[in-house]
């Protein structure tokens, strides 16, 4: 729905076309989904655990100097790892299909202190099935924030670039809040409602494990470097969330990327389903390493039309549907992390005034114009 | 405090530190056949015993319980990456001295994890293990005549216990197709030289299936014997009707490898057990509106397969995912997502 709809171009039986030759790559990864691909994730898993241990290990003298810089370095690393390639992508049930019961999005659990059930739910099912649909996908902007020209706007916006910046630093809290619906639910009428009470103490629970560990046992653990690891775990934390709210926030914000309206997704086709998300979304371009510690986010366009996928394998599928992209002249976004962050970075300052000039301009309201 | 006491507390406090996960998923990284661990087992050999049969030797983990011969164990392998759970009799004597215990395996057509194992398993590999089970075993008491009646690698129970304890008065009648498909004839041929045991073998290519009435002329006195029968169920239901119609039906003990075969078809009667409701269910709607449909409490998000909030555990029957066709039969520990699959064949939902 902004100003010119960049899909205007494409007939109902090419959008379905389009969403049949999606089908085939779909079926073609999953066809050849097997050993090399389970052997990915545990690699991945057991390289995480290490790391993690080793890095707290390291943190255990963390009163050098040296030892604080390698150990924050590598948890930072390790809790990347933990979030993005591992836990966002298990909790897609992406690897469900090796029936790994220790290994499945019904039984993992993350560091991060938004429980898994719940971000499951705010995420894969709101998220994921409504994308950048104004008022029914909350992660446009979390509710706090004016992506979008069509959204309403209010002098709270002002602030924006402060809350988005503050969003980034405590990203996990914030999304535990996102996913509890704070703002909606505290609410006098709603916060004594049993369901919310409950997940409000499911959030309660893991945030103290979180913190516990984090803040309190492994720094005792440390002894005489008991601070400096408070220090540490304070960064790594800090690091993480920062890099994940930046990733996170190249997929949808970045100019180019289109949202819809409630209406327009009434009756959806399959076709039209996909095309949604192909336009709803953002890539970012790189080095295998840059995709790795992405969690394959980096690859948001292929991920949100094959969320259960493998993410080993959104790189192969990149290509294909890239070339759907051009096959059906639409406009594929993508570009390396600084420009894409800066790029969602400025629609953010750009959005927290009100819109300068009218957004559309009909020819009916030129000739007005004109006349008066 | 006691020192039970104190291993728990020393626990919750390793959890503390592992949280979200636990410290077994550290320990697994170096050492997953620990006391403690889930049970698993290394494969450390593979034999080959004929053209389309082999022995696994398994080391199995420290919590393992010991079996008695003739018992079976359910084992869960990594096949393309998926893991699938089947049992195998085990073959190895209760005494082994250096602790592993074999199964012993052979290729069907289209059997995923009994090919694997055949052909493709390599020592290393670290399998699941559950713990031993199966009443088809030996009583306390020796039995004084014992006949054996198998077919195929209805020996490898058998096997299992003719390697553990040695009777006075054993007869065997085995059947394959050919001499050089009789697992372990070597050794079945040792004993009989060594005299501890008589051996029929009946060779189905040449000497067509055995009828079940030429026993009298086999093992004369059959019906004094304690028969233990492991094999096809065309074997086991003709021995079954046969030592009934004898009234010696208690002194025929039957193991069955396949309890109930999947049939895959179009839709199906859907059985959700938890709620205890049964339905008509075609091959087209998805089992989440089925389940809706007839009152049944099910969970569900997106409704079009992307958010995984409908993962329901697949009890029994057959189910086919709508997207690509592909059908999942039920087994221990696999869920299904209810909006994209539909009933292919009889099912039970766990709802
Ligand atoms: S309801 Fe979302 S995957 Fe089934």
């Amino acid at each position: 729905m902004t100003a010119i709809d960049p899909t205007a171009h494409l007939t109902a039986e090419q959008i379905e076309e389009l969403g049949r030759e999606l089908d085939a790559i779909r079926d073609e990864v999953i066809a050849g989904r097997g050993e090399k691909d389970a052997a990915y994730i545990r690699k991945v898993i057991s390289a995480q655990r290490k790391l993690e241990l080793v890095s707290r290990g390291v943190l255990l003298f963390s009163i050098f100097p040296p030892a604080w810089l390698i150990g924050t370095a590598g948890l930072s690393v390790a809790k990347i790892m933990d979030n993005m390639e591992i836990g966002h992508n298990i909790l897609h049930g992406q690897w469900d299909w090796m029936r790994d019961p220790k290994i499945h999005s019904t039984t993992w659990e993350w560091d991060h202190v938004s429980p898994s059930e719940q971000w499951k739910h705010s995420h894969n099912e709101l998220h994921h099935t409504y994308t950048n649909v104004i008022g029914k996908d909350n992660d446009l902007g979390y509710g706090i924030m004016r992506v979008d020209e069509d959204q309403r706007w209010h002098p709270f916006h002002l602030g924006q670039p402060l809350w988005n910046f503050i969003n980034a630093c405590f990203f996990e809290y914030g999304i535990a809040a996102y996913d509890l619906e704070l703002g909606k639910n505290l609410h006098k009428r709603r916060r004594n409602n049993p369901e919310f009470r409950a997940r409000a103490k499911a959030v309660g629970r893991k945030i103290r494990k979180q913190v516990l560990k984090d803040y309190v046992i492994h720094p005792l653990l440390s002894g005489p470097s008991f601070l400096p690891t408070l220090a540490a775990t304070f960064t790594a934390n800090l690091v993480r969330n920062i890099w994940s709210h930046s990733v996170i926030m190249c997929g949808h914000f970045p100019e180019g990327v289109q949202v819809f309206e409630r209406r327009s997704i009434k009756g959806e086709t399959r076709g039209q389903w996909y095309l949604r998300q192909m336009m709803g979304s953002a890539n970012i371009s790189g080095s295998r390493a840059m995709h790795f510690m992405t969690g394959n986010l980096s690859h948001q366009i292929e991920h949100h039309l094959f969320p259960d996928l493998p993410s080993n394998r959104y790189a192969e599928v990149a290509v294909k549907v890239r070339a759907l992209f051009e096959k059906y002249e639409l406009e594929y976004v993508t570009g390396p992390l600084p420009k894409q962050v800066f790029s969602a970075w400025r629609k953010v300052f750009r959005l927290s005034l009100p819109n300068r000039k009218p957004k559309v301009k009909t020819p009916d309201r030129e000739q007005e114009l004109v006349a008066a | 405090m006691t020192s039970a006491a104190l291993r728990s507390r020393a626990w919750k406090l390793l959890e503390m530190v592992t949280t979200p996960l636990l410290p077994s998923d550290y320990l697994d990284l170096v050492s997953p056949l620990r006391a403690g661990a889930d049970l698993r087992g290394r494969i450390e050999a593979v034999l080959p015993e004929t053209d389309d049969a082999a022995t696994v030797v398994i080391r199995p983990g420290r919590g393992w319980r010991g079996h008695t011969a003739g018992q079976y164990v359910r084992i869960g392998v990594d096949v393309d990456g998926v893991r699938l759970w089947r049992a195998y009799s085990i073959t190895s004597p209760t005494h082994r001295q250096d602790g592993r215990v074999t199964i012993t395996v052979k290729a069907i057509p289209d059997g995923k994890v009994s090919n694997h194992l055949v052909r493709r398993a390599r020592p290393g590999t670290l399998i699941q293990l559950d713990q031993p089970t199966g009443d088809f075993v030996l009583p306390q008491a020796k039995p004084a005549k014992v006949l054996y009646l198998t077919a195929g690698s209805g020996i490898t129970p058998v096997m299992g216990m003719l390697r553990d304890i040695e009777l006075d008065d054993a007869v065997m009648v085995h059947c394959a197709p050919q001499p050089y498909d009789v697992i372990f004839r070597n050794e079945l041929h040792d004993l009989v030289a060594d005299k501890k045991l008589r051996l029929t073998e009946v060779h189905t290519d040449t000497d067509g299936m055995l009828d079940i009435g030429r026993l009298d002329e086999l093992v004369p006195d059959w019906a004094e014997r304690e028969t233990w029968a492991c094999g096809p169920a065309g074997l086991l239901d003709a021995a079954e009707e046969h030592w009934t119609e004898h009234g010696v039906r208690e002194r025929l003990h039957t193991e069955r490898f396949r309890p109930g075969i999947v049939v895959a078809g179009e839709g199906g009667e859907v059985t959700f057990s938890a709620t205890g409701r049964t339905v008509d269910a075609d091959g087209a709607t998805p089992l989440l509106d089925v389940g809706e449909e007839a009152g049944v409490l099910m969970p569900s998000g997106c409704r079009m397969g992307i958010c995984f909030g409908c993962v329901t555990p697949l009890k029994a029957g057959a189910v086919r995912d709508l997207r690509t066709g592909e059908i999942t039969e039920a087994e221990p520990g696999v869920l299904i997502q209810t909006c994209v699959s539909a009933a292919a064949g009889p099912c039970d939902i766990e709802r």
